[in-house]
């Protein structure tokens, strides 16, 4: 149903798209709104109440940062290995891919044949892209 | 939506948080008990009758503690992170269908916030990405070796996994025809569980389900032995409470979307169609009780499997980790999706 309306919004002009009607189909977000306002009001409220209730008596070395009893050696702002960047662009590539997927799965078995060899093209390539990663040696940790 | 409906919601994040908490606390003992029942100890027993009240013990220390913030951290991203990781935890609570619904006054009630939301799924994906969030700045907050090495680990673990995830959920979505995970159940009632359709899909979600809240064997963000505790190193009173909280919030949460998208969720009795079963009306309260029963069950269930894997299995190594992850689970994970789809049309269903 909601698709339905934002696409007869968008492409047919007479059809009412005021705000209210919109407001109509934005219903079903509302419980989310609410659930993510009480889980940041529940998160910041007990941070607050720990707080007041808690003591504070700190000293310079309680304060320090751990290191396992050390004195701590310079600061953790450093440079890290590349390859956590590495799998990070590697996730951005394959998780838009992989979004595509979503509404062609909904719709499979609208789609049949036609549907699933398209689909099918686009994880050869999908495939073939991962091939050449793991080829060029993106995932070795060692 | 009027304003009754709308402190109906509110009240139902409330019961859900509430019932969240309680279930929390009771987690962590099960997980110490059944801890000292795998390595034949006793496991805590002071607080209580077998040490059932040890949770709300430790809740309220945890409260008087003093909130210890090092000096070279960057407070407000340090306090932030396990807000971040908490309200993330607690919005899944919002899509996950806990029961059917009953006609009660002319309203149709039930203790899902929200059944007709038809991105549920895509909902769920997105929580977990944005957990990520919480958990690397807690890492970089800290301006700690351990808590840096500890937060990159666990970020590039959760992105890595999460692909798999992704693919897995969608062999359920193609059977299913939506993202609706009421729909999924119902889908589900009548006929056979999606975890005879797709076993393999299970098998993947449940080991990304591991990895996704950092359980062993893919606890290698708080490997003791070479990273202290991993990004909540520098973590102490309630803001690691919160932290801890949010890895038993989102450990009953996947239990309860594996049991939503592979063990039918709220249905009882698989293959046949409850209602006729047990000799109930659809849709009224004792069967919606009851299969609200079954629901939290499995759910429980699963949370068992859990803490019965965090007991059993040692650790993983970091380069294994990334081998299962990219080498295994996400080819196996579309092959999956090419071989359902052969399948389907075949059968042409």
């Amino acid at each position: 149903m909601l698709n339905e309306f934002v696409w007869r919004c968008i492409f047919a002009a007479n059809i009412n798209c005021s705000p209210i009607h919109l407001y109509g189909y934005m219903e079903s977000y509302i419980p989310l709104m609410v659930m993510i306002a009480i889980g940041l009001l529940f998160g910041v409220s007990n941070i607050v109440l720990a707080e007041v209730l808690g003591p504070r008596r700190s000293t310079r070395e309680k304060l320090s940062t751990y290191e396992s009893g050390m004195e701590p050696v310079k600061t953790a702002r450093e440079r890290f290995s590349v390859k956590f960047y590495l799998v990070a662009m590697m996730f951005i590539l394959f998780d838009i891919e992989i979004v595509f997927m979503y509404p062609w799965a909904v719709q499979f078995q609208e789609l049949g044949m036609y549907g699933f060899v398209a689909m099918l093209l686009f994880m050869v390539l999908l495939f073939s892209g991962y091939i050449y990663v793991v080829k060029k040696g993106a995932l070795r940790w060692d | 939506m009027d304003w009754i409906d709308f402190a109906i919601i509110v009240a139902k994040g409330g019961i859900l948080v509430n019932a969240m908490l309680i279930a929390a606390a009771y987690m962590v003992l099960a997980e110490r008990k059944i801890a000292a029942w795998i390595q034949n100890r006793i496991g805590p027993n002071r607080v209580g009758p077998w040490g059932l009240f040890q949770s709300f013990a430790d809740v309220f220390k945890l409260y008087l503690k003093e909130d210890v913030v090092p000096a070279a951290a960057d407070y407000r991203f340090h306090a932030l992170a396990p807000v971040i990781s908490i309200a993330v935890a607690i919005t899944v609570y919002a899509v996950i269908p806990w029961s059917d619904a009953v006609e009660i006054g002319g309203r149709m009630i039930s203790l899902t916030m929200a059944p007709d939301m038809n991105v549920a799924l895509l909902v769920i994906l997105a929580m977990t990405s944005v957990g990520v969030y919480g958990v690397a700045l807690a890492g970089w907050s800290s301006n700690n070796k351990y808590s840096l090495m500890g937060g990159l680990r666990s970020s590039a673990q959760m992105i890595s996994y999460e692909l798999s995830m992704g693919l897995s959920i969608i062999g359920v979505v193609m059977i299913a025809g939506s993202l609706n995970l009421v729909d999924i159940i119902r889908g589900q009632s009548a006929g056979a569980w999606n975890v005879f359709y797709q076993p393999i899909a299970f098998i993947i979600f449940l080991v990304t389900a591991l990895a996704e809240t950092n359980r062993a064997p893919f606890d290698l963000p708080e490997a003791e032995p070479e990273l202290v505790g991993g990004y909540h190193t520098e973590y102490s009173g309630m803001k690691f409470g919160l932290l801890y909280l949010a890895e038993y919030a989102n450990m009953l949460a996947s239990s309860a979307i594996m049991a939503t998208l592979f063990l039918g969720g709220w249905d009882i009795i698989p293959f046949l169609d409850d209602a006729t079963i047990l000799g109930l009306e659809p849709g009224s309260l004792p069967l919606v009780l009851l299969q609200h029963g079954a629901f939290v069950g499995k759910s429980l269930l699963l949370v068992f499997v859990f803490i019965w894997i965090r007991w059993s299995l040692p650790r993983f190594r970091y380069d294994q980790l990334m081998n299962l992850g990219w080498k295994i689970l996400l080819p196996l994970s579309l092959a999956n999706i090419a071989v359902t789809g052969t399948v389907m049309l075949l059968l042409n269903r």
